[in-house]
């Protein structure tokens, strides 16, 4: 089956934080999933979260509404997944590094560092024949940099794929205390995470 | 036992027996050898030796469908566990909660292509609903109960639990886990019930779709359907949630659906669909089923919902609690053009008349009553069973829905009878699909099981894939054809000490089926039936429902494979 997809609703970008729990195949488990069902993901980055045992998620992927929703509560059925954040759904504060190499002569030396200069883009190595920048900043940034670097000849890049947190002082991990929405539990309860059966805030409970 | 004999094998058996689990299925092997040592000591837990492991997980799918309790299958590492592979995608589909314990090299080995290891959670990723490796020793009765848990809960499925060699002998000092209470499935939204009543109050045409996931609701449903006078439809896997013998059931709607159901939900303006998926065996083109009809979804599983069809009026939760809910100030819908017309449908329903599979079906399902189990295998007998049995009561229907299994409908008829030792368990085979799993005849006779009755179905010919040749591929009938090499089924029956019946022709059916189901002991019978019959009604793949041909359309003439 190929994923529904509605006429009304453009195909369009959406970020989508999952917790999962911190496990051998997990990241398999969930990308698995959107393979199967021909969601494209077109970002991904993972890293531990201040509660041990459980890593967050952040990816991007593209489709219309329909289709990102039908992926989400694919995602929410896996024993894995604690919670599921659609950052279009609230404020948020976005965040993507990336890596340039870009080529340079004597005569452009100059005038790169200048534009690196207004993108507050660190030089990270310095070559013969090449600067490499960092470059911290939501995803329009970003490809506004490499556009600018373009005509230099950029020799490389490395993306790290978006993250974001929602913004203000809600955190995306309410204070409660995950019992795996039993009374008895295998897992030792993680602080701080709601249970699942509790719907994610942020995913629209049609319900 | 003393706390310092307690191994990983032996916690894993205490922990079945916690969760009241009296019968597995399995197969031993060097990787699950501990285990099986271990069993020595519970001689409480019956273990049945199928023939191959495939044998021995459709029995526990078949236990499982016909209880509603899990059922637990047992394998060693490598083939032992890749043979249960259709098993579990069987399962997963048709949402059957299942238990598969497999046992793996030692943990200083994985990984490192030992002798019979395979990655066997890797392979089952997709095909299972959870599944875990053990490498700790003092997890092990935790990942077994919530194992269980996750099997039971939500839309049920099939948990595989990896227990490596080293962690089965090693010593097991905890405790063991006590079965987790079973979760409360979410109560559906008050406002989407009260939408969803509003609809049915204001319907001229409406219907009532049931699927597998309804069969723990029959009651509910019953009772919902009769405070409306709402007709019902039951698909392949809901067939018993409603009773056949009410006036307001139309039978099975889909490719192979009757008249009266298809036309039906063509027509309706308000669809209440309750526990069902939506498959597109159900649906047949999707853009052009229910085209006119405000969908109402009764589901558990969110993700179900809007799927497939668009879904005007979602209602998650627990399709008894949702049926109850809107039983709730029901007022019987006074239709009667919408009567008329299901009352002119359902008389297009056609009996079997002349001698063939049909009629073969018709008269062993016409003898069953309403505890019998009936099982079937895959292929055209199994769409003639479910449109010609009449099912009063959920689980008595036992077949592969979602995946389509052949070699399932014998071990699963073992299973379902070991569940139920006081009554019959009847499955219907065809020649082809009975010799995918046919060595399980050893185990009716290792466990002297007398309840199990064998109808197969021979027409020489893998004859649902014929029927697609004759109809689409202009009568070219590629690698179809078994009757040449087809064993004497009565003598493959005595070699295993089973007897066996057979009939070929309507004259010689009633008394052969009287032998059979006399026969004290489980019995074999096979209806030799002509070689070319097509199952109709029969919507094409691809097509809409209301695009259904009724009736066998005359023959096109038959091409050789070689003019193609
Ligand atoms: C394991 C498996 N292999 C192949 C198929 C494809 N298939 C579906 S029906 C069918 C023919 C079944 O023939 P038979 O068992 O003789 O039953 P009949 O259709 O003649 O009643 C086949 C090959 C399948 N469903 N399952």
């Amino acid at each position: 089956m190929t994923a529904p997809t509605s006429q009304d609703h453009p195909q369009r970008d959406h970020l989508v934080s999952a917790l999962v729990r911190d496990e051998p195949r997990v990241l398999t488990r969930i990308t698995s999933l959107f393979g199967r069902r021909g969601y494209n993901i077109r970002s991904l980055s993972v890293g531990s979260t201040e509660h041990p045992g459980v890593s967050r998620m952040t990816f991007v992927v593209t489709g219309d509404r329909g289709v990102v929703e039908q992926a989400m509560r694919q995602l929410e059925k896996l024993h894995d997944v604690i919670k599921i954040i659609d950052h279009s759904l609230e404020k948020y504060v976005d965040r993507e590094l990336v890596l340039v190499k870009v080529a340079i002569t004597p005569e452009s030396r100059v005038e790169v560092r200048q534009i690196a200069e207004d993108f507050r883009a660190r030089i990270v190595d310095v070559g013969r024949h090449a600067l490499t920048f960092e470059v911290t900043g939501d995803e329009g940034k970003i490809t506004a940099f490499i556009e600018q670097m373009r005509s230099f000849g950029i020799l490389e890049t490395m993306r790290t794929g978006r993250i974001a947190l929602t913004r203000g002082s809600n955190a995306d991990i309410p204070s409660h205390v995950y019992h795996g929405g039993e009374t008895e539990t295998l897992r030792p309860a993680v602080e701080g995470i709601e249970p699942r059966e509790e719907r994610a805030r942020g995913v629209p409970n049609l319900f | 036992m003393t706390q310092q004999d307690m191994t990983g094998a032996k916690a894993l058996w205490a922990t079945l027996v916690r969760h009241g689990i009296s019968t597995v299925f399995g197969y031993p092997g060097g990787a699950i050898m501990p285990v099986y040592d271990a069993l020595t000591f519970y001689p409480e837990v019956r273990h049945v030796l199928a023939r191959h492991e495939q044998g021995a997980i459709h029995a526990a799918e078949g236990w499982a469908k016909a209880t509603g309790e899990i059922g637990v299958c047992l394998a060693t590492s490598g083939p032992g566990a890749t043979n249960l592979v259709t098993g579990l995608a069987d399962a997963m589909m048709d949402s059957v909660p299942l238990l598969a314990i497999t046992g793996n090299v030692a943990r200083h080995l994985m990984g490192t292509d030992a002798f019979q290891e395979a990655d066997i959670t890797g392979i089952t990723l997709p095909i299972t609903k959870h599944n875990y490796v053990v490498r700790d020793v003092e997890e092990l009765p935790q990942v077994i109960a919530e194992a269980i848990r996750i099997a039971r809960s939500g839309r049920p499925g099939p948990v595989l639990v990896d227990i490596p060699k080293d962690i089965q002998l090693a010593p097991y000092h905890g405790e063991i886990t006590a079965p987790h209470a079973r979760p409360e499935a979410p109560a559906p939204a008050p406002e989407a019930t009260e939408r969803a009543r509003e609809l049915l109050r204001g319907a001229k045409k409406p219907v009532i779709l049931v699927g597998g996931g309804s069969l723990d609701a029959a009651a509910e449903i019953t009772a919902l359907a009769r405070a409306w006078d709402i007709p019902v439809i039951t698909t392949l896997m809901g067939l018993g949630a409603f009773p056949a013998s009410d006036p307001l059931w139309l039978g099975m709607p889909g490719m192979h659906g009757s008249v009266a159901a298809n036309r039906a939900i063509s027509e309706a303006d308000v669809l209440l669909g309750i526990g069902l998926r939506f498959d597109d065996r159900v649906t047949g083109r999707v853009s052009g089923f229910a085209p006119n009809a405000a969908i109402i979804h009764v589901e558990l599983d969110a993700a179900e919902i809007g799927k497939i069809v668009r879904t005007h009026v979602p209602v998650r939760g627990d399709a008894r609690v949702a049926a109850r809910l809107l039983t709730e100030g029901a007022q019987k819908l006074d239709l009667p053009e919408w009567k008329a017309q299901i009352g002119e449908w359902k008389s297009r329903t056609r009996q079997p008349d002349h001698w063939g599979a049909a009629h073969a079906v018709q008269a062993v399902v016409g003898r069953l009553g309403p505890d019998d189990i009936l099982s079937s295998d895959v292929g055209q007998h199994q769409m003639l069973a479910a449109q010609l049995a009449r099912f009063e009561r959920p689980r008595r229907w036992i077949n592969s829905g979602g995946l389509g299994t052949m070699g399932f409908g014998f071990p699963a008829a073992i299973g379902a009878g070991m569940a139920e030792p006081g009554v019959r368990s009847v499955v219907i085979a065809g020649d082809g699909g009975f010799q995918m799993t046919a060595q399980e005849l050893a185990t009716l006779k290792m466990y002297d099981i007398r309840n199990v009755k064998i109808c197969i179905i021979n027409n020489s010919y893998l004859g649902m894939v014929r029927q697609w040749q004759e109809m689409f591929h202009e009568r070219r009938y590629s690698e179809v054809w078994l009757g040449d090499s087809n064993p004497d089924f009565l003598k493959l029956a005595d070699a295993y000490d089973v007897p066996g019946y057979r009939a070929s022709s309507a004259e010689e059916l009633p008394a052969a089926i009287d032998a059979w189901l006399a026969d004290p002991r489980s019995s074999l019978l096979e209806v030799v039936v002509p070689h070319e019959h097509a199952v109709f009604p029969m919507v094409p793949a691809g097509a809409a429902l209301n695009e259904m041909i009724e009736a066998e359309p005359p023959r096109a003439p038959r091409k050789e494979a070689k003019d193609a």
